[in-house]
């Protein structure tokens, strides 16, 4: 199994507030699972936890990816491990361009996993070809991280790393979020030019509209810190549909 | 302690140690500038830590009669500027090595020694010497600096009359544990001229160093420093330059380590249309290093633009210390005036004092002052860890943007990517 989570529990470090009930999910590789849910549910928790921010706190359960303990890692760890967490609000980082950026960050992972670097030329023709397919200009790669970039501009560039990066298991926290329908389709096109048999894909999203771009293969209904329901395409539609009211009122 | 007993107390204290001092031998015009610089060191006083503008920094060790010793440090890199074809002034322990020096000959400029200058009856020198020192103390007492008039006994007198085709570089080597240098720099940039000064090196146990830069009309000078990694260095420079109309000075700082470095910078914007840049870096570790920077500027001329970029890197309690004014003049209209000092404190223990000042006497200007202190954004750092960047690379890299800000301030970008490696250089021998 690609990712496996186990009764996974969690609470905030600074208050006795539990966020994550036990979450099951497994994520095979070549699939896309989309977890749906309302706002609060913990979707957002589940991620920034599987990636190892700070201010959570572990109390029950586990987080395998391809049978590595991720709780156990740093967050760079997790990284070279094959984690990718596309954020739903990326960090604008004054003062650091987005080409040294990249390049860090690529060279840190080979590094990390005793894979030789990439030199500069060889970089250059990679991030051209890959942002040349986001529609990416290359004044945003000139510009620092994220500084000045519009809402569409910076998940354009959490794509874009993506692409470089070449993660085994993709996180999308609320990528549509801030996305028109022009920019919603570029993202997509960039994801769905990623999938392939041996990643992993988890999106999450408040909405089904993502979700008609990107076609999941198993969707999860997420709430108060669990997974209350898990199918289809279909369970997507469903939603769009009646809201999340006759769901949850179905299970409980 | 009431004010009169402490200005008896400073009095007692500056009589003691200029007892029995001997200016250096000079000639006429010289040894007049000397004395009168004397004559303003007994009239101030010698700087006291209860004096205001001393708050922030302990003086005595920079007055003292005799310096602490630094141990001699090999920082094991590169002599900075290497690959720069420039002329080179080498000064060992604050004496000019004439053997280690380039010819001091270069179309468009003209370079002495002080003391060959000021053994001459007449010299252009003797109407800069000492003169803009002078009238630096007219807000405040910089009794140091007439100190340094005073006593300097190296130096060199540089008159700049067209475009000198490469930079002159002063270089301050050491050579022993226990030299007390003091040296003292005039430059003169005649109306439309150029120049670019490098300055480099630990310099001495202490070094004194009083620069004063007379920039004419539509003339320019940049000058570029980087103060040493001795560790138990201890410095106290004073820059006071004068900007006729349309001139341009622009002035980079960058201070690795030593226990205790004051900066102060004196500009006067006396002609319309000049610009002053004034900026500075620093890096440093541990309760010992004690960084100021003290900055004054004057507005004097319509449509004159100052800035001020500082920019500091405290870590394992070290203390930064951003001291700077800017005063409009009446009748100084359209000045635009800015300035920003930062701090990044590494740890819980370090610590930044920013006392940032406007005094304004002009009605139709734009003038803008902030401060800041903080660590390094946790939302920035996980951000870069989440891409597999560690810990420390990215606590590195986003230190190195935060200096970022104040490295743009130097024009000639090659300078500005040399020090960026000899940053980058720091932080990693430094990391957590």
């Amino acid at each position: 199994m690609l990712l496996d989570i186990k009764g996974l529990e969690v609470k905030l470090e600074e208050e006795d507030k539990q966020i994550l009930k036990g979450v099951d999910l497994e994520v095979e590789a070549g699939k896309v699972h989309a977890i749906m849910g309302p706002n609060g549910s913990g979707k957002s928790t589940l991620s920034y936890v599987l990636s190892g921010r700070d201010g959570y706190e572990v109390t029950g359960g586990s987080a395998r990816l391809d049978g590595v303990d991720l709780l156990e890692l740093e967050p760079e760890e997790r990284a070279a491990a094959g984690l990718f967490l596309a954020f739903q609000y990326p960090v604008e980082i004054p003062g650091v361009g987005n080409m040294t950026f990249l390049r860090t960050s690529l060279n840190a992972q080979k590094k990390a996993r005793g894979e030789p670097e990439v030199s500069s030329a060889d970089f250059l023709k990679l991030v051209r070809e890959k942002a040349k397919s986001l529609q990416i200009d290359p004044d945003m790669l000139k510009r620092p991280v994220n500084m000045g970039f519009s809402g569409g501009e910076k998940k354009r560039n959490e794509i874009l790393q993506m692409a470089i990066l070449e993660p085994r298991m993709c996180i999308l926290d609320e990528t549509d979020s801030g996305l028109d329908v022009d920019a919603m389709k570029l993202v997509s096109d960039g994801v769905n030019a990623l999938r392939d048999a041996g990643r992993g894909f988890l999106v999450i999203t408040h909405y089904q509209r993502l979700l008609n771009h990107i076609t999941p293969d198993v969707v999860h209904i997420m709430s108060d810190g669990r997974i209350v329901k898990t199918g289809g395409p279909e369970l997507a539609l469903e939603v769009e549909e009646n809201g999340y009211g006759d769901i949850l009122g179905e299970v409980a | 302690m009431a004010k009169a007993a402490l200005k008896q107390q400073k009095t007692d204290a500056t009589e003691a140690r200029l007892a029995g001092l001997r200016l250096p031998e000079s000639g006429a015009w010289l040894r007049e500038a000397r004395e009168a610089a004397l004559g303003r060191v007994q009239a101030m006083g010698l700087p006291h830590r209860r004096d205001e503008y001393w708050r922030f920094t302990d003086p005595t060790s920079l007055s003292a009669a005799e310096p602490a010793p630094a141990a001699l440090f090999d920082p094991q890199e590169a002599p900075l500027f290497d690959s720069v074809d420039r002329l080179r002034l080498v000064f060992v322990d604050g004496v000019f090595d004439a053997e280690a020096s380039d010819d001091l000959a270069l179309e468009g400029i003209e370079i002495e020694r002080l003391a060959e200058a000021g053994a001459k009856d007449i010299h252009w020198a003797r109407d800069v010497y000492g003169r803009l020192e002078a009238q630096g103390h007219e807000k405040t007492d910089r009794p140091l600096a007439a100190l340094n008039s005073a006593t300097a006994t190296d130096g060199v007198v540089i008159r700049v009359t067209g475009t000198p085709a490469k930079p002159v570089h002063l270089v301050y080597e050491r050579a022993s544990e226990r030299a007390d240098a003091v040296l003292h720099h005039v430059v003169k940039v005649e109306q439309g001229a150029s120049v670019t000064l490098l300055e480099t090196g630990p310099g001495a146990a202490r070094l004194s160093t009083g620069l004063e830069v007379d920039v004419a009309d539509g003339a320019a000078c940049h000058l570029v420093r980087v103060q040493g990694r001795d560790h138990e260095r201890r410095a106290e420079t004073s820059v006071f330059a004068r900007l006729g109309t349309e001139s341009t000075f622009k002035t980079f700082t960058l201070t690795f380590n030593g226990v205790l470095t004051r900066n102060e910078c004196v500009v006067e914007l006396t002609g319309d249309d000049a610009v002053a840049h004034i900026a500075g870096a620093c890096l440093g570790a541990g309760k010992d290093f004690h960084h100021d920077d003290t900055v004054f500027v004057t507005h004097d001329a319509v449509d004159c633009e100052s800035r001020q970029v500082f920019k500091k890197v405290l870590r394992n309690a070290a203390t930064g210390v951003f001291q700077g004014k800017i005063l409009v003049r009446k009748g100084a209209q359209k000045t635009d005036g800015y300035q920003i000092s930062q701090s990044l404190l590494l740890d819980d223990d370090a610590q930044f004092l920013a006392k940032p000042e406007l005094e304004i006497y002009a009605d139709d200007v734009a003038c803008s002052h902030g401060s800041t202190s903080g660590a390094i954004d946790p939302e920035a750092l996980f951000y870069l860890r989440s891409r597999g960047v560690g810990e420390v690379e990215a606590t590195n890299l986003l230190t190195l943007a935060f200096v970022a800000e104040a490295l743009e301030e130097i024009e000639d970008e090659a300078y500005a990517d040399e020090l960026r490696e000899r940053l980058a250089g720091w932080l990693e021998r430094h990391a957590a």
